[in-house]
Order: structure tokens, then sequence, then C-alpha cells
């Protein structure tokens, strides 16, 4: 369970002071799919990095599993179980897709077992295993990459930013099916996506509405996702291409 | 047979990947001594008249063969330079694997300068490994100056891996290759300095041969207080395609120079280069950190990645 008490978030200094989280307090409980949506600039990027350490709060608490996190550094919060998927996914010169999965795993891949991640998102192991992490890879296979690192890890809690951005409509529906099996296969994870997708809301056992910083509304899919519905919070695909 | 103490062995385990006698041609030359040699049908290697060095000859059509010409200095205070000729015939495929490694504890400099000069018959295939490295915990210095050149006949093409990854105080290296019609050049240089080392690496390459083509490519990490310079060249006498990339990481206090330049003396000349230097990127410590590394970890993965 992860419990956000009161997080407060500012950048810059003085006069060009902003706010970007507004005294936010969110419980994610095991076992749920949460999803975070809200307007371009209501602060869900920052709220999962904050989730995850990259960005401190300047004030408030996290608390995992009931122990506090908030001092906890990246690499100690990711040992406790907790993992991200970055909106934009990294290169990295000379580092193959094999080097990453057993990163990922935290141990020794055979090709078979890395096989099952890539296929999970749709990648031919015997073709993307020993490609490097470079500008070679597209943006939409480096974001199935991405995911499936997250499939290696099988952490408690798993945070994706925008895991749908760049990538195609036929595995969109392979996405949702990856979160579900998530889900199931690991006993009490909770799941927490940024997205304003509709599809992804739909799918949600619980919707967190953000706005300027704050949290709006929360509840679950059928409660909110109607209101949502025509807003920027929740578009279908093709309104994004519009 | 080879005698070598637990330091020599472990410095030809370093620069040649050998535990063992290799099999194929061999000359193995320690403390500037010859330790050990073995010709084959197809290989042999004379000492040059004046002791300056050796010369390698490969007969014509020799295929899947291999040379090791290791080198080891673990004396302080040797300085030498020493001359390699390889002279290789025609319609060839071997490997040739270089390398010097200098184990320096004592308070004398240890320098070794070896040149290395490739005669590259018409449509041979030659792969050529270096591989550099310095240890020992000694006030002298560990110096390597090598100089390479490489004179490439028709149809002919030559792979280079050069690496100095640890331990060498100072270098100054200079390649040198000239390419007649479709011969082809690819050369893959990894280079890593720390402390307050200095490494130069410089390039000319003359294309002069009707399609012929060069790749330069260099990937080097400064650390600490180091210092480097990359200077290649590439020149187009005829119709060629060069390409030259030099791509560093600065880390701590390093310095690092890339001089990429390129000269086209003919029409059809195609000559491409690029260099970049930057530390390492922010986000790429964040990734491997939120799968579990420390920031340590996460750098040491980086760079291994990038010098592989």
């Amino acid at each position: 369970m992860l419990e956000l008490k009161n997080i407060s978030f500012t950048v810059g200094e003085d006069a060009e002071r902003k706010t970007i989280i507004r005294d936010l307090s969110l419980t994610i409980e095991n076992g749920k799919f949460v999803v975070i949506t809200g307007p371009n600039g209501s602060g869900k990027s920052t709220l999962a990095r904050i989730i995850m350490g990259i960005e401190q709060p300047c004030e408030g608490k996290i608390l995992f599993d009931g122990q506090d996190i908030t001092a906890l550094n990246i690499t100690e919060r990711a040992k406790l179980g907790i993992s991200f998927a970055l909106q934009q996914p990294v290169r990295f010169k000379g580092i193959r897709v094999h080097d990453l999965m057993q990163i990922a795993a935290g141990k020794k891949l055979s090709i078979n077992d890395a096989c099952d991640y890539l296929s999970e998102v749709g990648l031919c192991a015997r073709d993307y295993i020993d490609r490097e992490i470079n500008s070679s890879l597209s943006g939409g296979e480096l974001k199935r990459i991405e995911i499936a690192t997250l499939l290696a890890r099988k952490t408690k809690l798993s945070v994706f930013d925008e895991p749908e951005a760049g990538i195609d409509l036929w595995s969109f529906q392979n996405l949702i099916r990856i979160f579900e099996n998530m889900r199931n296969e690991i006993k009490d994870s909770s799941i927490v996506i940024i997205s304003h997708q509709e599809r992804i809301l739909n799918i949600a056992d619980e919707i967190v509405l953000l706005v300027n910083g704050k949290i709006k509304k929360t509840g679950t899919a059928e409660k909110i996702l109607p209101e949502l519905v025509g807003t920027s919070a929740a578009v279908d695909a093709c309104e994004r291409l519009k | 047979m080879l005698n070598l103490d637990a330091i020599q062995q472990r410095i030809l385990a370093e620069v040649a990947d050998l535990h063992e006698v290799p099999a194929g041609a061999y000359n193995f030359r320690v403390n500037s001594k010859l330790a050990g040699r073995h010709t084959t049908a197809n290989i042999d290697i004379i000492s040059k008249d004046n002791g300056s060095g050796i010369d390698i000859f490969i007969k014509p059509n020799t295929k899947n063969e291999s040379v090791h010409i290791p080198v080891v200095v673990s004396a302080t205070g040797i300085k030498e330079t020493v001359y390699n000729d390889f002279f290789i015939g025609d319609n060839c495929d071997v490997v040739i694997v270089a390398g010097c490694g200098i184990d320096n504890c004592g308070s004398h400099d240890a320098e070794h300068d070896g040149i290395h000069r490739f005669y590259v018959g018409k449509n041979s295939k030659v792969k050529y490994v270096e591989k550099h490295y310095g240890s020992g915990d000694g006030t002298g210095k560990r110096i390597l100056n090598p100089v390479t050149e490489v004179y490439m006949e028709e149809g002919s093409s030559m792979e280079m891996e050069m690496e100095q990854i640890k331990g060498v105080d100072s270098t100054d290296r200079m390649t040198i290759a000239e390419l007649k019609d479709d011969a082809r050049l690819v050369v893959k240089e990894r280079l890593m300095t720390h402390g307050t080392q200095f490494a130069k690496s410089g390039y000319q390459v003359n294309l002069n041969g009707k399609n012929s083509t060069a790749d330069v490519v260099s990937r080097s990490v400064a650390r600490d207080t180091s210092n480097q310079t990359f200077n290649a060249r590439i020149t187009g006498n005829a119709p060629c395609s060069g390409h030259t990339e030099c791509d560093s990481i600065i880390m701590d206090e390093g310095k690092i120079l890339a001089i990429p330049s390129l000269e086209a003396n003919n029409v059809d000349a195609m000559l491409v280069h690029e260099a970049a230097i930057g530390k390492i990127a922010g986000d790429q410590l964040i990734k491997l950190m939120t799968l579990g590394l420390t920031e340590a970890e996460a750098e040491e993965q980086i760079i291994n990645g990038f010098l592989r």
C-alpha cells in the first residue's frame, strides 16, 4: 500500500516560484489498478516522479507498506519494490536489450526467459535481444522494451507514465492485457498509470482526477468516467490525432 | 616453452586473452627478450638482423590462421622501441593479436614504443586486435607510444580493434593508412583514461584508390583529471567514402579535445565526420537506478556499455 500524505512540490524561487503539487493526499491500496488523469500541466508526471523518488517533495510524507520512504533515494525505493516506466524511455549506447532485461530482473536471464517478457510486449526476442538500446530503435520499440523491464522486475508497485504514448493501436489491446496479467501474477501488487486515454481509464478500479496539482475527484471508473468523457482528461485515441 | 612469473601471466591474460600458449604462430616478448616463438607452415617469424624487432611473413592464400605477438614489460626502467613488420600475401584471411602490458612497481618509467607496419596483399582480410594495459603501484610512469602503419592493396580489408582501458599513464599513438582500389578499413578504438593520465590518438587515412572506404570510430571516457586528444583526418584522393566518429564521455575534471577533419581532393570523395563530448546523461542514471542499481553501479554499466 502506498500512502501520500499532504504532499507539496514547488519549483523556482521567490517571485518565480510555482506550485506543481498542492497538499495532496492519496492512498493506493494493494491489488488496485489506479489511473491518474487530468489536463496537461496538472502535475500527473511530477506526482509519478515523486513516488519513485526522482523528485523530492518540499512538504509531506510518503509511506510504502507502512514504512516512511520520504527520505529514501531512487535505488532504495526500487529495492523496496517500486518500479517506474518513463514517459520517454532513455537510449544507451552499447547497452543491449538483454543487458537491460538482466539488470531489471536482477539476475542472469536466458534468451528464453527474456523472450517471455519481450513477447509479452509484442517483440520477437530473436530480433531484439542483441540490439543496442540506441537511436536505431524507434520510439514505439523503446516504449515496449521499457514496459518489458517492469515485467521482469515483478515489483509490488508499478508506476507507468503515459505507457500508451507512441504505441500503435494493435498493441493497445495487448497493453491492457499486460496490466491485467501483472495484477493477477503478483500478489497484492498495485499498478498506477498516468494516462488520459479513455480505454485505459475504462479498466481502472479507481480514477484520480488531478487539476492544478490537487485531486479534484476520485472514485470508480463507473462513477468518474462519464463526467470526464469529452474533456482533455479522457480522450479516445483518434481524438488526439485530430 | 614459456617460463613466465605470475605478474607476467596476468598481463598476458589482460592484453591477449591468453591463459596458455595459443594455437598458431606466436612471438612473446618479455622484458625486451624473446620468451617464446612458434611458426607454422604458412606463417614465419624472423628477428630483424639489427635486433630492432621482427618480420612476420604470411604466405599467400593463408586462411583462418592467427598470429599472437604480445609484449610484457614487468621490470622498471625499461625503454624500448620495437619495429614489427607484417607482410601479408594475397588472398589471406588471418587474425593478428598484438598487445602490450606494463607492470611497473618501481620508481623508473617503463616505456614500450611499438612500430607496427602492415603490408596487406590483394583481396586479403585481416583482423587486428591490440590491447594496452598497465598496472603496478610504483611511482615510475607506464608509457606506450605505438605507431601503426597500414598499406592496403586492391580489394583488401582490415578491421582494427584498439583498446586501452586501464593503467597506461601516457600514450601518444598514431595510425597511418594508405588504401588502394576497393580496399576497406574499419577502426574501432576504445579508450579510457583516469587519474592524471594523458592520451593522444591520431589518425591519417588516405583513400587513394577508387571505391576505397574507411570507417574510424573512437569511443572514449576521460575520468578524474585525465586529458585526451583525438585527432583523426581522412583524406579522399579518389572516388571513395570515409567516415570518422569520436564519441566521448567526460567525467569529474577530465579534459577532451576532439579534432576530426576531412580533406577531399576528388569531386567523388564522400566524407563525413561526427564528434560528440558530453557527461553521462542524468536520465540514463535515473533509469538504471529505478531498476535497483546504485548511482555508482549505474555509471559503471553505462561506461561498460559505451566502451564495449
